[in-house]
């Protein structure tokens, strides 16, 4: 197990987030530091309320932080606008979520296709970029079918497939096997692996040990902290 | 992204909620129904009236004792009464005005018609439905109301002076009582009277639910003889000798009228004048007070419908929160949320206006084609229907589509 020596896509430094909830303000991250680099496998655990979520959902660009400064491919992200954000989720970030996060009547493909649309692409590009990707992750017989049509294993190799389609720089996967049966989970890791061993950059968040085994390195938090960053071993 | 990709998404949506959609749809199909459906009838009014169809002959001018919508439409109301206790124009007063006008005006038609609904002419023993106009008058008839002789004679001023019974018919008469034969010389019957055919009028067709071709005209003298002068007050149409001295002759006209009816110089006159700018005037003013409470009125309809809107899109929006989350999730900018959602009202909008057009053009030319006018497509109301269906479905639509786009994309992945 060698250190990653690839260029550095995401850069934490003292990244606080406070939410206001009434009369009280919680402290969801104090103070968190994260360097991760191309083609790494990380994953983030730690209790509920260890500001796991918070984290995520930073990397994630869904949300900025309230001090310290994020660095997306050296692109400072903490002050970005709105679309802005939505641009960098669009081209660098593929989400896959615990429960899938399809769009239930729209088929395989169409799910797919909805990030290259959004990024603008042309409809015979999407098509075939689709396509390719979605038998990349073994779905090239069942493009047509709805998600309420597939197992939730296939449903998310789909997921998967939309969050690879547009070549982002990171995938970040929460809690990617919550929602799937064991056997099926394993499946979805072995899938995982593949991507990372293709060169693609992987965050999985967990609280499962056993998936978080899966992963090269990995960040536990405690109390909005960074509790330990290390290799699995 | 484009636009086709935008449209394609918000009506797929659409069609999930068929009922819905269509529900909503139809309170502003409704609103836009009543406003084409008036407007095109009206239109087709018109457009018959300003058309196809002149009251009078060109340059002509009109003295009668009754104004042309019969003193305000209310039978009963005061202005009929006012009307009413007016003396009839006489034949005397009418020949008097026609020497005072020699000069002036030489072609001064003298009418009158009887009203009676039961009017019918007979030949042997084929005859029509009553009801058909039976008229007295001068050889000028024909150019006071624009009719051409088809076959035969026009009355001359002779069968006038010596009160001969010999009559001219229009077409639905020829076509009723001499369905194979020449009418020319042969003796009809109306309301037991003799009269001889000499002449009959070329095909004019109708106007206002009125056959014009369902006419009977025989001389005045002879009508008045006939039928008796009492009740059959005279209408006198003058026509100027060209449109330049059209001004002049109607005061010259009204001045001739005053003294006929021996009218002191501060009394009022107590006839009415009309020409067919006044007519077709009249007609407009009636047209603009239906317009305009048919405008109020779908108004108020496309509001309550543009509230309906709204409300089905903030239950949509809040239906589809996670939708929401998810598009923003994977790149969605908020311009592309708040277009999809844009377009998702003003197709609605715009869907119920369409169906209010087609419905409201085809109730308006039924309605149209009762009164005999002919057909037309409003285009520009048509038109102004769909900027007003679009301006309703982004007005009313901005509100929920507005809401989308600003959804916390964290809040919405988590919304179930």
């Amino acid at each position: 197990m060698t250190r990653p020596t690839g260029a550095l896509v995401i850069d934490i430094e003292q990244v606080t987030k406070l939410y206001q909830m009434g009369e009280e303000t919680i402290h969801a991250l104090r103070g968190v530091s994260l360097k991760i680099h191309r083609n790494e496998y990380l994953a983030i655990m730690g209790p509920s309320g260890s500001g796991k979520s918070t984290l995520m959902n930073m990397l994630g660009c869904l949300d900025t932080p309230t001090a310290g400064r994020y660095e997306f491919n050296g692109k400072n992200v903490a002050s970005m606008e709105d679309d802005e954000l939505a641009d960098i989720r669009n081209r660098e970030i593929g989400f896959v979520f615990q429960t899938f996060n399809l769009l239930p009547r729209s088929t395989a493909l169409a799910n797919v296709e909805l990030p290259l649309i959004y990024a603008g692409l042309s409809p015979s590009i999407r098509r075939e970029r689709a396509t390719r990707t979605l038998q990349d992750v073994g779905l090239g017989e069942r493009m047509s079918h709805k998600p309420n049509e597939l197992s939730g294993g296939q449903r998310q190799r789909v997921a998967i497939a939309r969050a690879l389609v547009n070549n982002p720089s990171i995938i970040l996967a929460d809690e990617p096997t919550g929602n799937l049966d064991s056997k099926t989970g394993v499946e979805i890791m072995a899938l995982f692996e593949t991507l990372y061993e293709q060169g693609n950059t992987i965050i999985v968040v967990t609280h499962e040990e056993d998936i978080a085994r899966h992963a090269r390195r990995i960040v536990r938090l405690r109390d909005g902290l960074i509790e330990s960053d290390g290799p699995v071993g | 992204m484009g636009i086709t990709e935008i449209l394609r998404m918000a009506l797929g949506s659409l069609g999930v909620n068929k009922l819905r959609s269509g529900l909503t749809m139809m309170g502003i199909t409704i609103g836009v129904f009543s406003v084409i459906g008036v407007m095109t009838a009206v239109s087709a009014l018109r457009g018959s009236i300003e058309n196809g169809l002149s009251f009078l002959g060109s340059n002509m001018f009109q003295f009668a004792k009754y104004p042309v919508n019969g003193g305000g439409g209310d039978e009963e109301g005061p202005n009929r009464r006012r009307y009413e206790m007016r003396r009839d124009i006489t034949l005397e007063e009418a020949l008097r005005y026609q020497r005072l006008m020699e000069g002036v005006a030489d072609v001064v038609c003298v009418k009158s018609f009887e009203n009676n609904i039961t009017v019918q002419a007979r030949y042997q023993n084929r005859k029509t439905t009553p009801g058909i106009t039976f008229c007295g008058s001068n050889e000028h008839f024909i150019t006071a109301n624009q009719y051409t002789i088809d076959l035969g004679r026009n009355l001359g001023a002779d069968d006038v002076e010596f009160a001969r019974p010999v009559a001219v018919i229009g077409q639905a008469i020829l076509k009723r009582l001499f369905p194979s034969e020449s009418p020319l010389g042969k003796m009809i019957k109306v309301n037991e009277r003799t009269y001889t055919v000499i002449g009959v009028f070329a095909d004019k067709g109708s106007s206002f639910g009125q056959n014009q071709d369902a006419i009977v005209m025989v001389p005045l003298t002879r009508f008045l003889n006939d039928f008796g002068v009492a009740r059959h007050t005279i209408n006198i149409a003058t026509q100027a000798p060209s449109q330049l001295l059209y001004n002049e002759t109607i005061d010259k006209g009204i001045t001739a009228m005053r003294i006929v009816r021996g009218l002191r110089p501060e009394q009022e006159n107590d006839f009415e004048l009309y020409s067919n700018d006044s007519l077709i005037a009249t007609f407009a003013k009636v047209a603009d007070v239906i317009a305009a409470g048919s405008f109020v009125i779908s108004g108020i309809a496309l509001l309550a419908a543009g509230v309906g809107i709204m409300n089905i899109m903030l239950v949509s929006v809040t239906e589809r929160t996670k939708e929401i989350g998810i598009r923003k999730s994977i790149g969605a900018r908020k311009a592309s949320i708040l277009t999809q959602f844009l377009i998702e009202s003003v197709a609605i909008s715009l869907a119920g206006g369409v169906l209010g057009i087609l419905l409201g053009v085809a109730g308006g030319n039924g309605l149209a084609l009762m009164l005999k006018a002919s057909v037309v497509f409003p285009w520009d109301w048509a038109a102004l229907g769909l900027i007003v269906c679009s301006g309703i479905g982004v007005g009313f639509g901005f509100y929920p589509a507005w809401k989308a786009a600003s959804l916390d994309p964290i809040e919405a992945l988590r919304y179930e």
